[in-house]
């Protein structure tokens, strides 16, 4: 099974992303108007808390982080996948990256667009996320450049500026494709500027090539310390099971086996909403399942390790934290995660499920929905079982101002990502002729490679 | 002596290669190779600079320094708002703390290191930039383009070049 095919043409490259653009199937509207419908719910949570305060969210002491934290987290490492994508692998000379990579990127940009308006949801005054910009009051105090929160606020700042930039600059070739064959309406002035006069001169291709690998090498430094970062939030803290040394690449981890789950997800629905039957093959997605599965044992490890670090390190208050989230009132939500995110990717061990679409997009699902119970597992338990005896029986279920406002996050990622694909392309044509042209050229030195063999061997 | 300009668009890489390859090798008057010879194409050939000669790329300095400016602006900037604290009571701790400084420092090494490639990028590969007026939305789909710049009496040896080497299509046009 290719990757690709090695003989299609690049015309027709062009034109079957083109009319991506502009006709997708009927799905593409449904998935919209749910999207904004959802997103809508949201807007209205938000707008109810912002007026009755934090109260209605059911945030109190001691849960004064929930859904809202637990949720930037996940959506900060769904981020991760489209670094994996065109990063590492772009270093790694993996060219079946090539036909979905420019999703998976933008994928990375509108889930940190995500995880930030969480950073503000959960203020409730959201006029104070000021706090955590670098300069002075009126009495000349800065803000504590020594609190991982301040260093959070500057890591996604960073990471989301960066990835919007790689995002673009990989994207020129392609926007001049777009403006070389639109002709009229806003589009065309659209593409026009942002292509900024790109005619794929050897001069251009020479800059572009090393800025590209620039940025990717400044990229996956910047996405470990992102969640790393994000992970000090909890590890840096004095907290009963967040104390842990191995949080960070165990968040790492999860954060890039969300992100692969979640390509698999999109990696179904662009397939079928754009017609992209011929560029997003099977033979890419079972790659592609093949890597999850192998985070998804990385993950696993780290999991198990967290457990007996806390299990055998005497450490009574961070043992009864774990105890009760095996057996407290989260029990059934921990025992779902862990079922999730160890045992539910087993399957993907099967090369009759690596391609099997409804399969893969039901464990995609499960996948995400472990890693998402996973970071509410590591928020919420520690808040009812912490140092304090007055906080054992005070037990958080978030109000249905919290999940409205959680669900309203995906209609709020759904509606821009989708929008993108619909306004830009979602798979990089120059990058897609690239792969043709240099398999083809393999396939064309192995077949004269083969007959000189041959050749020989008649001799 | 005025100038004129050619583009000629080529069905593959081979021929235009070809073509590049014989006009880099004959001397022509009023043509040099090295500067009046653009060649486009729809994807990244690295073939292109074995035979176009390799030519300087400058963004990975513009990088470094980025880079280095960041993140010493970083350190600099929240040493100096700690060093506020210079007549204040810290306790026994360290005015200026590095390991902590460290992680900012690190970000805006990545963020300026970034943002000046960007930079970089833009002035070395000359964008953003005018249409050519010789333009072929050929190049951009599966086709190669060859654009050179002589003067007006060479531009026939150089069509005839084209030709011999199967251009599909030679577009020109007077230039300065």
């Amino acid at each position: 099974m290719k990757d690709i095919r090695e003989d299609i043409a690049w015309a027709k490259i062009n034109t079957d992303v083109l009319k991506s653009l502009e006709s997708p199937r009927k799905l593409f509207w449904v998935i919209i108007i749910s999207a904004l419908t959802v997103f809508g719910i949201g807007v209205a949570c938000e707008l109810y808390q912002y007026n009755m305060g934090l109260g209605v969210a059911n945030l109190d002491n001691p849960h004064v982080w929930g859904l809202y934290i637990a949720t930037f987290i996940f959506w900060i490492g769904m981020s991760h996948s489209g670094t994996l994508l065109s990063a590492i692998l772009h270093l790694m000379h993996a060219d079946w990256r090539k036909p979905i990579y420019r999703f998976a990127e933008a994928m990375t940009t509108f889930s940190l667009m995500t995880a930030g308006l969480f950073v503000m949801v959960h203020l409730g005054r959201l006029w104070q996320f000021y706090y955590a910009v670098p300069y002075p009051n009126e009495r000349w105090i800065w803000p504590n450049f020594q609190s991982p929160l301040l260093w959070d606020a500057m890591a996604i700042f960073t990471y989301l500026s960066s990835s919007i930039l790689f995002l673009y600059v990989g994207m020129i070739p392609d926007l001049a494709i777009c403006r070389d064959n639109i002709h009229t309406g806003w589009r065309k002035k659209l593409y026009t500027l942002l292509s900024l006069g790109w005619e794929g001169t050897d001069r251009q291709w020479r800059n572009f090539r090393v800025t590209y690998l620039t940025i990717a090498c400044f990229l996956i430094p910047l996405a470990v310390s992102v969640h790393s970062i994000v992970a000090s939030d909890f590890a840096m803290s004095q907290q009963p099971g967040w104390h842990v040394t191995s949080f960070p690449p165990y968040f790492v981890a999860g954060a890039l086996y969300s992100g692969c789950a979640a390509i698999i997800t999109l990696f179904i629905i662009l397939r079928y909403v754009f017609k992209f039957e011929e560029y997003m093959t099977l033979a890419i997605l079972k790659k592609v399942v093949r890597l999850t599965f192998a985070i998804a044992m990385v993950w696993t490890y780290l999991n198990l390790i967290e457990y007996a670090t806390v299990w055998y390190s005497h450490d009574e208050v961070s043992k009864a934290v774990l105890i009760q989230k095996a057996t407290g009132t989260y029990a059934p939500f921990w025992w779902m995660m862990n079922f999730c995110g160890s045992i539910v990717p087993l399957i993907m061990a099967f090369k009759r499920f690596q391609t099997n679409i409804p399969v893969m997009m039901v464990v995609s699902l499960l996948l995400n929905m472990g890693m998402w119970l996973e970071r509410w597992m590591i928020v919420s338990p520690t808040f009812s079982h912490g140092y304090y005896p007055w906080t054992w029986d005070h037990d958080q279920w978030p109000s249905w101002v919290q999940w409205g406002v959680v669900f309203g996050s995906f209609g709020w990622f759904t509606f821009l990502f989708m929008v993108f694909c619909k306004i830009f392309p979602s798979v990089s044509m120059y990058e897609v002729k690239e792969m043709v042209y240099h398999r083809s050229l393999a396939s064309k030195k192995l077949e004269v490679a083969g007959m000189q063999e041959s050749g020989k061997g008649a001799h | 002596m005025s100038k004129r300009h050619l583009l000629a668009i080529f069905s593959n890489f081979h021929e235009a290669e070809a073509a590049v390859k014989e006009l880099r090798n004959s001397s022509i008057k009023g043509f040099d190779a090295n500067q009046d010879l653009i060649v486009k194409s729809p994807i990244e050939h690295p073939e292109v600079e074995e035979f176009l000669g390799n030519k300087p790329v400058y963004v990975q300095w513009f990088t470094l320094c980025g880079a280095l400016t960041g993140g010493l602006l970083a350190f600099f900037l929240i040493s100096g708002s700690q060093a506020n604290f210079f007549d204040q009571v810290k306790g026994g701790k360290p005015v200026v703390p590095f390991p902590p400084n460290f992680v900012l420092t690190y970000e805006m090494f990545i963020l300026g290191g970034v943002y000046i490639s960007i930079l970089g990028f833009l002035i070395c590969a000359g964008l953003p930039a005018r249409r050519s007026p010789l333009y072929s939305s050929k190049v951009s789909e599966d086709q190669i383009g060859i654009l050179v710049k002589t003067d007006e009496e060479s531009a026939g040896v150089l069509k005839g070049i084209f030709t011999k080497h199967e251009a599909l299509e030679i577009q020109e046009e007077a230039g300065k």
